[in-house]
């Protein structure tokens, strides 16, 4: 006689019970913390919502990109949380992205010097805290002389305690638009080489096609510049009084945030960049000097695609840790969404909220980072034919 | 010979040309020097450009540092007027750095942890202890240091976490850390490889979301939020609420690795076990596991190294770390001005630590290499 399994020994019934088990479990300690969290709000006389975010927030934001007074609310401090965020993310992305690529290929020069120079670039910067780093370069920022003996090139750009100064065009959005244009115009660039090595391939000879790749670089930027009405002023900074007016004036915060992000993720990004080169076959690059490429064709259709897949995937992740690690800011006194979202939640008490709301920022700058990597990594990956 | 029919041409070099000098040499002082230094004239160019930095910059470097420093100055007086770096920031303040506000009469159990830390650490850098000796030193260890520090044992003075400070807290954070997080990353990995649709889906929310947050906002969430959902009877302490932070981070990242691992584990191992008998968990504990962890070494000890250095985000919660404690020293205005000589003494305190840990992790990869080959 065969005796049916009793249900308790089924996989299937177990598996649903251990899981129903859990999600009950979790939600218990859920309703229990949220009870507990009501009542203690409830006793600190904190009204919970999102309606605090028009109160006026009452406090200042110093040395920032984006003006904010006392009187306004707390949704537009967040706001110019987010902006200081970006504009430091954005800043550092670009100088660790040029440095770590400078440093990686030197680390892989024949050049015995300046391989081990890159070497021990990389050994320092990485191998010790970004916030210990951050906290350096605050420290000399701040023992730079007072601005009326400041160091000056040419009486352009100025380095004080009060930071940099640099000179500035005097309608910086026209030039801003014109960067944007110029990533457009890097946009038309691939094609262009499509569309020449096309005709290559059918026994032409185009010419000049250097020339013909910087001006589809420039057009977009040049052609925008030119509706503008070709503007040239420049704010160039002077000592007046105690302190400068006039340029671009970078704060000693901005200025050791930037330098500790850049520097610290540039280390990685070189090794990223280093590995990426070596993972292309040693036989790859002969075989393209067999068939007599010429070098800057063997690195464009040789190594750089087949680095590119290696290099994608880890530059986003330290693109995201960027991003990320700009919270360090708080430490210092820059002005970013995680500083304010601090004062913020200390001056409302409305915790909970605050935090709910940065978080929410930076999930959504790590996912769009995630989403723009997954299109690279698309670009860039193996096509099997 | 047909060299004048045009069917055949031959590109040998016919008759005698001028007599070529030989190839540079490659060997020797000189030939290293040509094929490393000076190449091409650029790299020669490259090669005298640095060199001109280094021979202006290093007799400067060497004057601030070591000649014009001033190592003694009880009262920071004489650095006052010094040319170079005042390193008697540090010998004056080095029990403070060291070992944050720690009573001072007990500092003697802080400098014992570090060296317990230490010793393990190179015990365990080798290839002389097995995996499962290193375990039990490394929880023998972990149980001593938090007795030294704790207290309360006959014979030593109970000091709360409060007064903790320093490289003992430093090291004691960093212990709890991959101690805490591995587990957690183990099992957050085996979630999200169940067949568990609600288990998998809870483990992706976890480690997506973790990921997603600087660690300041994980820190945050555990040592101000937390404390608003629990009642009063059951309020921790101030550095087990930032560990369990540190704890929740490391796991959510060292989850992905230990994913990878168990990813790499053939099918044919998990149904081959099945078919002796074994259930989930021995399977998974005496099949799985093992195979998993080892070829995820290396970058999990990429992990731990991130770890220790992330133990300063501690010093932003107002516990006093190295970071923190380097911080307290350098309020005392006597010394606030030499604040980098002090900076960049723990700077290389952290680049030590963490070279050392980068060096065993480069000699763990060769080993299981070699193991790899055979």
């Amino acid at each position: 006689m065969t005796g049916r399994t009793p249900p308790w020994r089924s996989a299937g019934v177990r598996a649903t019970a251990y899981q129903l088990a859990v999600v009950a479990v979790l939600i218990g300690v859920a309703a229990w913390m949220t009870d507990t969290a009501r009542h203690a709000m409830q006793e600190r006389g904190i009204a919970s919502g999102f309606d605090f975010l028009l109160d006026r927030a009452g406090f200042a934001i110093g040395h920032a990109f984006f003006a904010f007074s006392p009187d306004e609310s707390y949704l537009r401090a967040f706001v110019v949380g987010v902006g200081n965020t970006l504009v430091v993310a954005a800043a550092s992305l670009v100088a660790a992205s040029l440095l770590g690529l400078a440093v990686g290929l030197a680390r892989l020069s024949g050049n015995w010097l300046l391989a081990r120079i890159a070497g021990l670039y990389v050994e320092l910067f990485r191998n010790t805290p970004m916030l210990v780093q951050i906290v350096f370069w605050y420290t000399l920022c701040t023992l730079m002389p007072a601005p009326r003996q400041a160091w000056s090139l040419f009486d352009l750009a100025f380095a004080s305690n009060r930071g940099l100064l640099l000179p500035w065009p005097e309608r910086a959005g026209v030039f801003a638009v014109a960067g944007c244009l110029v990533v457009l115009g890097a946009g038309l660039v691939p094609p262009l080489y499509r569309w020449v090595d096309r005709l290559r391939r059918r026994g032409r000879r185009p010419r000049a096609v250097g020339g013909l790749a910087l001006a589809a670089l420039l057009a977009p930027a040049v052609l925008w510049w030119a509706a503008a009405g070709f503007p040239t002023a420049w704010s160039v900074p002077r000592l007046r009084g105690f302190n400068f007016a006039g340029g671009l004036a970078l704060s000693p915060e901005f200025l050791a945030l930037f330098l500790g992000l850049s520097c610290y993720i540039a280390a990685f990004v070189a090794e990223i960049v280093r590995a990426g080169i070596l993972s292309v076959g040693r036989g790859q690059i002969e075989a393209a000097e067999t068939i007599g490429l010429a070098r800057g064709d063997l690195y464009r259709k040789v190594v750089f695609p087949q680095a590119m897949r290696v290099i994608v995937p880890p530059l986003a992740a330290q693109y995201i840790s960027l991003v990320k690690n700009s919270s360090l800011g708080v430490a210092i006194g820059y002005p970013d969404l995680f500083s304010v979202t601090n004062t913020v939640l200390t001056l409302s008490g409305n915790t909970i909220e605050a935090i709910a709301i940065m978080a929410l920022v930076y999930l959504t700058l790590a996912l769009a980072i995630g989403f723009l990597a997954d299109l690279a990594n698309r670009a860039v990956r193996i096509r099997e034919r | 010979m047909a060299t004048g029919t045009a069917a055949c041409r031959s590109f040998a070099i016919a008759g005698t040309g001028a007599i070529r000098p030989p190839p540079p040499a490659r060997r020797g002082t000189l030939g290293w020097l040509r094929a490393n230094l000076f190449a091409t004239p650029l790299d020669g160019a490259v090669t005298l450009a640095l060199a001109a930095a280094i021979a202006w910059l290093a007799p400067k470097a060497l004057a601030w540092a070591v000649l014009d420093a001033v190592w003694w100055a009880p009262d920071g007086r004489a650095c006052r007027d010094a040319a170079g770096a005042c390193w008697a920031v540090i010998t004056e303040k080095h029990r403070l750095i060291l070992f944050g506000t720690y009573p001072y009469a007990e500092q003697w159990r802080g400098a014992l942890v570090v060296l317990l830390f230490v010793a393990m650490l190179a015990a365990s850098a080798g290839p002389w202890l097995a995996a499962r000796a290193k375990l039990w030193g490394w929880a023998a260890t972990a149980l001593a240091i938090l007795v030294l520090m704790l207290g309360g044992v006959p014979g030593l003075e109970p000091v709360g976490t409060h007064l903790w400070g320093g490289l003992p807290l430093t090291i004691v954070i960093f212990i709890g850390t991959v101690a805490g997080g591995m587990p957690l990353a183990v099992l957050l990995a085996l979630a999200r490889q169940s067949e568990l649709p609600i288990l998998r889906a809870l483990a992706v929310g976890v480690i997506e979301v973790v990921r997603g947050l600087p660690l300041l906002a994980v820190l945050f969430v555990a040592s101000l939020i937390f404390p608003l959902f629990v009642p009063v009877e059951l309020q921790i302490d101030k550095l087990l609420r930032a560990e369990i932070g540190m704890i929740i981070f490391f796991g959510a990242y060292a989850a992905e690795i230990v994913r990878g691992g168990l990813q790499a584990v053939a099918a044919g191992q998990r149904e081959a076990a099945a078919a002796l008998g074994l259930g989930y968990w021995p399977r998974t504990r005496l099949v799985v596991l093992p195979q998993a962890l080892a070829t995820v070494v290396p970058p999990l000890l990429g992990d731990v190294i991130r770890a220790f250095k992330n133990t300063t985000y501690v010093a932003i919660l107002g516990l006093f770390d190295v970071l923190g404690a380097t911080k307290v020293a350098l309020d005392d205005p006597a010394w606030s001005r030499h604040a980098a000589e002090a900076y960049l003494f723990i700077f290389l305190l952290y680049l030590v630590f963490c070279l050392a840990f980068s060096r065993w992790g480069m000699a763990v990869e060769r080993r299981l290499a070699r193991r790899r080959r055979g």
